[in-house]
């Protein structure tokens, strides 16, 4: 089903050594801190393990989630810990898995389900439009589906075709689906948690070049301060709908969010060094979207530049843009700029790294922000 | 199990429990092999005849391992009964249609005997996943009439409660929800449940992939579905010889690894001897069964459609003296079940529905513009807050220049 896919961060170019800087800075950084580094496989790992053992309803099944414990290894041990009935591998079918998952969550469960790969999801995009999104609504709220469809998603693996494409827009464009993208190994851990416990239907993007990013994280405080928080009450006081501010500036905005945020992280440090002060935004949750926070900041600074893997056109980076545009005009000291993908079907790997938003295509961008000196 | 001597038998240590013991029990009861318990019987199940005569044992169709007592005389006559306020409803509703009351309204006008086995053969705890053509199915299942025909009146896409009915909602998109059914048979097994699930479309659907994911998950997961295929021949326009070329649709059920089997889908006597056997089987492990009715839609697909242009009033004609209501009604009487004060009796309870229907979707039911934003999710978003506000401020400045304009009168 799936090919081997190149792991290795050094395969591609400036973004993913951009990455790696990031990543190493923040392992350096971590070392004062404490807590040994854990990647985001780990972290969406653990997230698993224990909303299963907190609810006995939580079921995950896909494409090789059981004994293999997923392509990604997302899913590794929870066969062995759970058992077959709630960690299980399905008949290769996309749209059988989401359907058969709607059907479980109208019956009482909450089934959180893998899809192996971004491109390999389009079978269930019926299942999803019409059937995940709609179903609280046509049944006027009687009927709940929480159910967490998890999406490796975005390139930067060297992947091969079908395996990287940035399909993000099409679930955001989707009323009544919510979409959340952790860019953080803390996040992975806090946002997963909150997607399953989520009354509400959420397809989950997992930015798979970031699978293996590190970072210095207590995933044991993690639990213990999402158990304070409570099964339910996450609302409001989690992630969702809260954009972070990955890094604070004062100069341009930088808004980006899932695999794009450590480029951008990368691109705000490379700017620092030519004095230059770019906040960057972590929109987190695409859906819902929190404007309030990317409004303050870029009411703050008066430049945006909006950041994402994705073709362009007619996408979350346009609907951002947009967003801004209408709230922000005033404030507004130059033509809020965008760097995306450019719109071509999803490159070969080689050709990767003239397609994906990279260090440098940014900052050409903030400094085209129409600059006064 | 074995299909044909060079074909492997699977390894029969699958991730889930035991499962083929359960098959093989209820092959072992029936003393036949497993292929013979999965191919349908050579010829449909039918046990009364077009003209109301309850046919000998021998030419019901039956054969080892297929064999299927006549259901009871008060299933019979509850059945009948509901066949009386189906026929009602059906046209009822495609009056109201005409009258302008009803967007649309797909008739199972002629399928009354599917829709009603469909209902009657399942439990409490059971559950229906129906069609946008099953409402007298969702109607039989005790659901409320006006309920049921919201999504036809148009102020919102459902009218009933699919938890409470344990009725999914009346599915469009085509075999989508035969996923459903299998989902919530599933989550049912997890739980150790004895829930059956009916899963319900039409002969087109049978080509679409959704069939096919749904039909192979309950069989490998071994759930208790009973996927029901109503074959009234026709895809709107589209003939069944353009859907399928297989033997028949039930012959499709072992090609999953499930039993299979036709049966005349207006004979509601075999309809229900056929489900009640499936529902039991189910029940008890056999894992998911295929029952194919071989029925016909009398009228157009809906009030939209003009079924002129793509078959012959002939052949209406043959199906009209197939008819499954008549067919029944001279059976009881017949058999002396059923007299005139019988039939007074069961005409005024369809009238009473039909009222119902007239009074229900006569009603102009004031919408909610704020509706609109109350259910998309658990809680309104921040920019449906938004929204929700725009649209309250918009009508209230329409209400307003509204109000100076008949002021200015």
């Amino acid at each position: 089903m799936s090919p081997t896919i190149t792991t290795s961060s050094e395969a591609n170019g400036n973004v993913s050594a951009a990455t790696a800087r990031a990543a190493a800075s923040a392992a350096a950084s971590a070392e004062a801190a404490g807590p040994p580094p854990v990647t985001m496989a780990k972290a969406l790992n653990s997230a698993l393990f224990d909303a299963m053992r907190a609810d006995s309803s939580v079921l995950v099944f896909g494409e090789d989630v059981g004994m293999l414990g997923g392509v990604f290894r997302i899913t590794d041990g929870l066969t062995a810990t759970f058992g077959d009935q709630r960690c299980f591998d399905t008949p290769l079918a996309e749209s059988g898995i989401v359907g058969m998952a709607v059907g479980m969550a109208i019956n009482g469960m909450r089934p959180v389900i893998e899809m192996q790969f971004d491109a390999f999801a389009y079978p269930a995009f019926e299942q999803i439009v019409s059937h995940v999104a709609k179903m609280h609504n046509r049944t006027r709220g009687t009927v709940k589906l929480p159910l967490v469809i998890r999406i490796p998603y975005g390139g930067g693996i060297g992947g091969v075709e079908h395996h990287c494409d940035s399909s993000e827009s099409y679930y955001a464009h989707t009323a009544g689906l919510k979409v959340y993208t952790p860019a953080t190994v803390a996040d992975g851990y806090r946002m997963l948690r909150e997607a399953i416990d989520s009354d509400d239907p959420v397809v989950f993007m997992e930015p798979k070049k970031m699978y293996w990013t590190k970072d210095s994280v207590d995933l044991g405080e993690l639990r213990r301060l999402h158990d304070a928080q409570g099964e339910g009450t996450t609302a409001g006081l989690g992630s969702e709908g809260r954009a972070a501010v990955a890094r604070p500036g004062t100069d341009a905005t930088l808004i980006a969010y899932g695999p794009s945020v450590p480029t951008a992280l990368a691109a705000a440090e490379a700017a620092a060094l030519e004095g230059r002060s770019l906040e960057v935004i972590d929109v987190r949750t695409i859906v819902p979207f929190d404007d309030a926070t990317v409004c303050e900041s870029v009411r703050k600074t008066g430049r945006a530049v909006v950041i994402a893997e994705a073709h362009g056109f007619a996408s979350v980076s346009s609907e951002i843009v947009a967003r801004v545009q209408e709230r922000c005009f005033h404030y507004l000291a130059a033509p809020i700029r965008r760097v995306t993908g450019f719109d071509v079907p999803y490159p070969a790997p080689k050709l990767e790294k003239y397609y994906l938003p990279g260090v440098d295509r940014i900052l050409d961008a903030v400094d085209d922000l129409q600059w006064e000196n | 199990m074995t299909i044909s001597a060079d074909h492997t038998a699977p390894d029969t240590t699958s991730p889930q429990e035991a499962p083929d013991n359960a098959l093989n029990e209820a092959v072992k009861n029936f003393g036949i092999t497993v292929e013979d318990y999965m191919l349908p019987a050579r010829h449909q199940i039918q046990m009364v005849d077009p003209e109301g005569r309850l046919k000998p044992r021998g030419e019901q169709g039956t054969q080892p391992g297929h064999e299927y007592p006549v259901p009871g005389d008060r299933e019979l006559l509850a059945a009948y009964e509901q066949l009386v306020v189906g026929r009602r409803v059906n046209d009822q509703n495609s009056a109201l249609v005409r009258q302008g009351r009803m967007a649309v309204y797909p008739s199972s006008h002629g399928q009354e005997a599917c829709q009603v086995a469909a209902a009657l053969c399942l439990s409490d705890g059971d559950w229906m996943f129906p069609t946008y053509r099953d409402a007298v199915a969702v109607m039989t299942r005790g659901v409320d009439p006006v309920q049921v025909m919201t999504i036809f009146r148009g102020d919102w896409h459902g009218g009933y409660d699919p938890l409470e009915a344990k009725v999914g909602i009346q599915c469009t998109p085509l075999t989508t929800q035969l996923l459903h059914a299998v989902g919530v048979a599933h989550a049912a097994k997890l739980r150790g449940e004895d829930t059956v699930v009916l899963a319900m479309c039409g002969d087109g659907a049978t080509s679409e992939g959704d069939f096919h994911e749904a039909l192979n998950f309950a069989a490998v997961f071994h759930l208790p579905v009973i996927f029901f295929v109503q074959n009234n021949k026709y895809a709107i326009s589209v003939p069944l010889a353009h859907q399928s070329v297989a033997p028949s649709l039930a012959h499709k059920a072992v090609g999953y690894g499930m039993a299979g089997e036709r049966v005349d889908g207006n004979d509601v006597v075999a309809l229900l001897a056929v489900l009640d056997r499936a529902v039991a089987l189910a029940r008890g492990g056999s894992g998911p069964l295929l029952v194919e009715a071989n029925t016909y839609r009398m009228q157009a697909h809906t009030n939209a459609d003009d079924d002129t242009r793509y078959r012959e009033s002939a052949e209406v004609a043959e199906w009209r003296a197939k008819d499954p209501v008549n067919r029944m009604r001279t059976y009881l009487t017949g058999r002396g079940l059923l007299d005139d004060d019988g039939e007074a009796r069961i005409a005024a309870h369809a009238e009473l529905v039909a009222a119902q229907l007239r009074k229900g979707l006569s009603e102009d039911v004031p919408v909610d513009p704020q509706e609109l934003f109350r259910h998309v999710f658990s809680s309104p978003t921040p920019q449906l807050r938004e929204q929700s506000a725009f649209l309250a401020d918009e009508l209230a400045r329409d209400a307003a220049s509204t109000d100076s304009k008949e002021a200015g009168k």
